[in-house]
């Protein structure tokens, strides 16, 4: 770690609330702070604005104009990698509240928050990445107010669930919007409705997390049997816990490295522990889940499709991007190696993406004549939603009680 | 706090429940397979691929007119503008037509895919599509294992069009445009059950013309569109590989379990999180 600087963030944080100093402190907040010409900021804002233009041009010409989706593939890129990999990713937060909250592993407190944003924010953007996939997206309150229930359908599930665990997270991250205002009763109220929103948060994220997968199980004679089987629902929410805390270790690594300034002295010197915690569940999760997929592909007498390019493609995801990473885990905490950790994370991160593509996108329709293959407008969109997304998060984190300490009034009533 | 703590699992409960408890644990048990759907059969040693069907079911939906040629080794394929199509094939016993278009299941999996209800199966038998329910998804596409919907792409008001059995027509009690006007009545319709009843006398009947199968009676768990042919079904491009049981069958497994999750998992829940808190000291003195 480089020398300890002092924890001097430009957090206002004790300010009479007053409704009128609130209301020009925030228009305050909203400028940017920091340095405009970043590397990040001059690749992002290119692309978010040619990602803006394209989606205009989506909604007054139709999803045709923009995508390469036809008839046989109706679900591309936007599907599956926004929503499907995308909330995958998103998964760090309920395990990460289920080790903290429900079983009080102290140790990952001081990563709470961050992963809980990051969650909340990924719904937001992946899952608000849906709006742009509907043909007829006026008629999205249908479900909801329930002028018509589809309620024999996994998408229905998965949609409610999506906007339900999008409020218990915020309720999760909401002390930090309080403690950011200096709302002290506010605090209060929501700090008391934490647990009761993990109970339910964790709930539905077993729930919409294998149903993502169970999204698929309609489409039997269309995902290359490597791929298909009853079981996709277990992967999925299994694949999740470690897609999940391999995206924690990723995005820990990055924004100590961003975001030096505003962690605080107490979680730079933790971040090791938290690593090589996180790391020896992550080669838990994938064991028991190459151990699954193991079963599944012994169950269903594979063999002969082994010896095929699509068998050499799910030989190399096997075991390439779980087996190798988790191997490379299991080192990682035995040598208390936190680089070899982030190295397995990134190679778990590539082999969620590529296992989630391989049922939504690249084992579709693996046999048809023409296949499908994104154009670079709908590479462009996915990536915008990505840069916006990190944008937010920047603008929170540093404003917002995230990386750092808490105000000590928020320590002292807790 | 724990009374709040209680009340909130029960509500969680209950909205787990209702919330969650999928149709088809009413619906999936009275097998309606049999119950007076219309249905449809189509006859591929009668139909002389004269393409009636394709243009007067067009004009019928204000769709444009059928494109393409018809002969045998060109498959066409319904689309957004057209709803059924007839294609030829070179088969064992020479060139045999054959035309394609929703095959109405008796389960549908494109009804139970859809969240908003907009694709349903009516009383009648026709399944059908509501423009103001839709929110087009195209999670029905996915389902449907003959591909029959179609969404348009190209419309900033897109709809799915597929074959309606032409509903409309038929609940002020008139037939389907194809079956009326069928030149060489290869297209027949009335109810399932009839349906089938026929399509097993003709092929009784005249053992050495049809192959002993029809296809659409088990097929994704019967559909209401039958077909009888001169070939094995396979050589005709139909899709000789789906399954009979029905497709919703597929996702029910997961959708059971889904309310007991909702009740089991969150009391499972709580009372690890009051365990562990009692040893909460105990745990800090561990992990440190
Ligand atoms: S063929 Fe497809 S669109 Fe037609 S009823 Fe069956 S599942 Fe629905
Ligand atoms: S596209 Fe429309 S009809 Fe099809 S599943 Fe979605 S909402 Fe239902």
């Amino acid at each position: 770690m480089k020398t300890m600087k002092p924890n001097n963030t430009a957090l206002p944080l004790s300010r009479d609330s007053s409704k009128q100093s609130i209301f020009r402190f925030i228009l305050s907040e909203l400028k940017p702070k920091g340095k405009i010409f970043t590397p990040f900021n001059i690749i992002s804002i290119p692309i978010i604005l040619t990602g803006i233009v394209l989606i205009v041009i989506r909604f007054i010409y139709g999803i045709g104009s923009v995508t390469n989706l036809s008839q046989e593939v109706p679900w591309g890129l936007w599907i599956g990698f926004d929503v499907v990999t995308g909330v995958a990713f998103a998964g760090g937060a309920y395990v990460i509240t289920f080790l903290v909250y429900i079983l009080n592993r102290e140790k990952y407190h001081s990563i709470v928050r961050v992963t809980v944003l990051n969650g909340f924010l990924a719904y937001v953007f992946y899952a608000g990445a849906l709006l742009l996939d509907l043909g007829r997206p006026w008629n999205v309150v249908n479900p909801i107010i329930g002028n018509s229930f589809g309620t024999s359908s996994v998408l229905f599930l998965v949609a409610w669930h999506f906007l339900l665990y999008m409020i218990a997270e915020l309720i999760e991250f909401s002390p930090a919007i309080a403690e950011w205002l200096g709302a002290k009763r506010a605090r209060k109220i929501l700090s008391g409705m934490t647990i009761a929103a993990v109970i339910f948060g964790i709930t539905l994220s077993t729930l919409h997390q294998s149903g993502l997968g169970a999204l698929y199980l309609m489409a039997k004679d269309k995902i290359h049997p490597l791929w298909y089987s009853e079981f996709i629902p277990v992967l999925f929410l299994v694949s999740s816990v470690f897609a999940g805390l391999s995206m924690v270790i990723f995005e820990g690594a990055i924004s100590h490295k961003v975001f030096f300034k505003q962690i605080s002295e107490k979680n730079q010197t933790s971040q090791k522990g938290i690593v090589l915690g996180l790391a020896k569940i992550c080669a838990g999760a994938m064991f028991a889940y190459f151990f699954l997929q193991l079963l599944v592909f012994i169950h269903q007498k594979r063999w002969d499709l082994l010896d095929t390019p699509m068998g050499y493609w799910y030989l190399l995801e096997m075991l390439g991007f779980v087996l190798l990473p988790m191997i490379l885990y299991v080192y990682s905490y035995k040598k208390s190696n936190i680089n070899l950790a982030k190295v397995a994370a990134i190679i778990t991160m590539l082999g969620i993406i590529l296992n989630r593509l391989n049922v939504t996108v690249i084992g579709f329709r693996w046999d048809a004549a023409i296949r499908y293959f994104p154009t670079w407008m709908e590479l462009a969109v996915t990536l915008t939603v990505i840069f916006t997304e990190i944008w937010i998060f920047r603008w929170i984190i540093k404003r917002m009680p995230v990386l750092s300490e808490p105000p000590s009034w928020a320590k002292e009533n807790k | 706090m724990s009374l709040d703590r209680r009340d909130f699992l029960k509500t969680i409960g209950i909205a787990g429940l209702t919330l969650c408890t999928p149709d088809i644990l009413k619906a999936g048990k009275s097998k309606d397979s049999d119950r007076e759907f219309r249905g449809m059969l189509y006859d591929s040693t009668r139909c002389v691929g004269c393409q009636t069907c394709e243009t007067l079911c067009a004009e019928a939906h204000g769709l444009p007119p059928p494109v393409g040629e018809l002969k045998a080794g060109v498959v066409r394929k319904t689309d957004d503008q057209h709803r059924t199509v007839v294609n030829c094939y070179k088969t064992s016993k020479g060139e045999v037509f054959i035309k394609t278009q929703c095959m109405h299941c008796n389960e549908p999996a494109c009804a139970s895919a859809c969240l908003t209800q907009a694709m349903y199966k009516t009383k009648q038998g026709p399944v059908i599509w509501s423009g103001n329910k839709c929110m087009g998804c195209r999670y029905c596409m996915v389902s449907c294992p003959f591909d029959a919907p179609k969404f348009e792409y190209h419309s900033a008001n897109p709809k799915i069009q597929k074959c309606t059995m032409c509903y409309e027509k038929m609940a002020k009690g008139g037939i389907p445009v194809c079956a009326e006007n069928c030149p060489a009545e290869a297209i027949k319709f009335g109810s399932r059950r009839e349906m089938l009843a026929e399509a097993r006398k003709r092929i009784v009947e005249n053992p050495d013309t049809y192959v002993d199968e029809v296809y659409g009676d088990h097929t994704a768990g019967g559909t209401g569109f039958l077909y009888i042919s001169p070939v094995p079904f396979s050589e005709l491009g139909l899709n000789t590989k789906i399954q009979n049981e029905s497709y919703p069958a597929l996702s029910k497994g997961f959708l059971y379990s889904v309310p007991t999750i909702f009740v089991l998992l969150p009391p499972i829940l709580l009372g690890i999180y009051e365990a562990t808190k009692k040893n909460q000291t105990h745990e800090n003195n561990e992990t440190e």
